[in-house]
């Protein structure tokens, strides 16, 4: 277990220079483009795009699971050449292991720490997510909702620095949505850790995050960087958010009504 | 209501069965046959092969046959399958031999088997072996090849890889699928042990339907042989039924009826 490092805010933690990605199947696909972005310790940016457009293989790529054509990303200015513990990745929930229960999964990356140890942080992310009682439930026994807690307690159990998070609450219905994200922005500003969250919804990125990176259709350029100046807890009325909203539905072309 | 529904739970199969048997033995006073037994023959067959010691020596013998054999098939399939799921170039190799050896039917390596071990319990066990190895093999290499991306992606970001990776995601994520494998192989040695033991031995309850036809045209005892080798194969089946409802595993069966 690498000992908990003290988080700079403010610091660089993640360069992101000249990405490039291209599959070859049967013909050639352009997936990514020139693609340059620096993230901060601490911070909360979001990757906002339409379905399809590759934002989730930018976060692939970032976490280490791929491989970019070009272009490098570097953590702590070290070269990404793979997974590692110390940057998780969280999948729809449907990244849980569903042969082990809340504490089996909770506790998966802790297998080298002591007995003590690991069921005192076990308990400790339990309830963080709000899952006391529900220790040895399997994840088939939960709900959405709950499977996206244990698949976050998880990831923040082996306390890494930075979290990947590829449409986190994709899958669940809106109001779970709604409460998942107060909570994940309370885990975040509890733990400090530095996010990386890919979205499709617009909403979704002005509520949580402290940029949002806004990207074009296949192949993803970054359009526009759009800070989002505003306090939490975020007043979803106010003029302020309305005015990012817009303007973001503006920046991708889309008409503010249905 | 659930008292009644288990009631009927018990009645329903009992009265079938009792429409099933007076049809028999209506058939038999029917048709004034002296080679098809009736059921009550077929009863004091049962009670005949009892006081002998042969009911309980045969079905032993049998269940030992199966469990050598299968028991074989078990320790070489599932660590092979793994093996060959697990690295696709081995496995592209190896996969037109299991692909034409699979589909033959394992009566047609008896003369094989008996050149090989002669008139044996081996060339039995070698029988049940065979006939067990492939549904297990194929059922392990689908397994760990139908493994989704995603466990593998997550328990590679907790810094697994290798055996650790192997025992701690891919194995628990395929066994739902190894144990259906199982099951089918259980059945398909059970099936196997009765041919073999018409040939090759000379105990079992295989054995005793041949030898119980030759030896005195017996049929109450050839019927009584088949009873028997239903019930302790619906036995079986049960057993194997229970492992699959363990919680670790349950999650990768759907829904079925007991």
């Amino acid at each position: 277990m690498i000992p908990a490092r003290e988080p700079v805010p403010g610091r660089m933690k993640l360069e992101i220079r000249g990405l490039h990605m291209t599959f070859r199947a049967e013909n050639e696909v352009r997936v990514l483009e020139d693609i340059d972005l620096e993230i901060r310790e601490g911070e909360f940016v979001c990757v906002l795009g339409p379905s399809g457009c590759g934002k989730s293989t930018l976060l692939n790529i970032v976490a280490g699971f791929l491989a970019p054509t070009a272009g490098t990303v570097k953590i702590d200015g070290e070269e990404v050449s793979g997974p590692d513990p110390r940057r998780i990745f969280v999948f729809q929930e449907r990244g849980v292991f569903p042969w082990l229960t809340v504490e089996g999964n909770i506790g998966f990356g802790l297998g080298r720490l002591p007995r003590r140890e690991r069921e005192r942080r076990i308990a400790h992310y339990v309830a963080l997510v709000g899952l006391q009682g529900f220790e040895k439930a399997y994840p088939q026994e939960l709900s959405g909702g709950m499977k996206q807690r244990v698949e976050v307690a998880r990831a923040l159990a082996v306390n890494p620095d930075v979290l990947f998070l590829d449409e986190p609450f994709g899958a669940l219905d809106s109001i779970t949505r709604l409460v998942m994200r107060g909570e994940l922005l309370r885990i975040w500003r509890a733990e400090q850790k530095t996010i990386l969250f890919v979205t499709h919804d617009i909403e979704e990125s002005v509520q949580l995050a402290d940029r949002v990176v806004v990207m074009t259709a296949r192949p993803a350029r970054i359009r526009r960087i759009v800070d989002i100046d505003l306090p939490h807890p975020r007043d979803l009325s106010s003029r302020r958010y309305l005015e990012l909203r817009d303007g973001i539905f503006e920046e991708i072309g889309l008409a503010h009504r249905i | 209501m659930t008292a009644r529904r288990r009631l009927e739970a018990i009645l329903l199969p009992a009265a079938a069965a009792a429409v099933l048997i007076a049809f028999w033995h209506a058939a038999v006073q029917a048709t004034g046959t002296n080679v098809f037994p009736s059921p009550a023959a077929v009863a004091r067959g049962l009670a005949e092969l009892a006081r002998k010691g042969l009911l309980v020596r045969y079905t032993r013998d049998s269940l030992l046959r199966v469990a050598a054999g299968y028991g074989a098939a078990l320790a070489i399939g599932i660590p092979l399958g793994i093996f060959l799921g697990w690295r696709p170039g081995p496995a592209r190799a190896a996969n037109p031999v299991i692909q034409i050896l699979r589909p033959i039917s394992p009566l047609a390596w008896i003369p094989v088997a008996i050149v090989l071990f002669g008139v044996s319990d081996l060339s039995a066990i070698f029988l049940i072996f065979l006939a067990s190895l492939f549904p297990i093999l194929v059922a392990a290499m689908n397994g760990v090849r139908g493994v989704p991306a995603m466990y593998r992606d997550a328990g590679r970001n907790f810094g697994l890889s290798g055996t650790a990776l192997l025992s701690r995601v891919i194995f628990p994520a395929a066994l739902p699928e190894i144990l259906a494998g199982l099951r089918i192989a259980l059945g398909i040695a059970w099936i196997v042990v009765v041919a073999a033991e018409m040939i090759a031995v000379n105990s079992g309850l295989g054995y005793l339907v041949i030898d119980s036809r030759n030896a005195g045209k017996r049929y109450d005892l050839v019927v009584a042989a088949m009873l028997l080798i239903g019930v302790v194969g619906l036995l079986l089946n049960v057993l194997i039924q229970r492992v699959s409802r363990l919680r670790a595993v349950r999650w990768g069966f759907r829904e079925e009826g007991a």
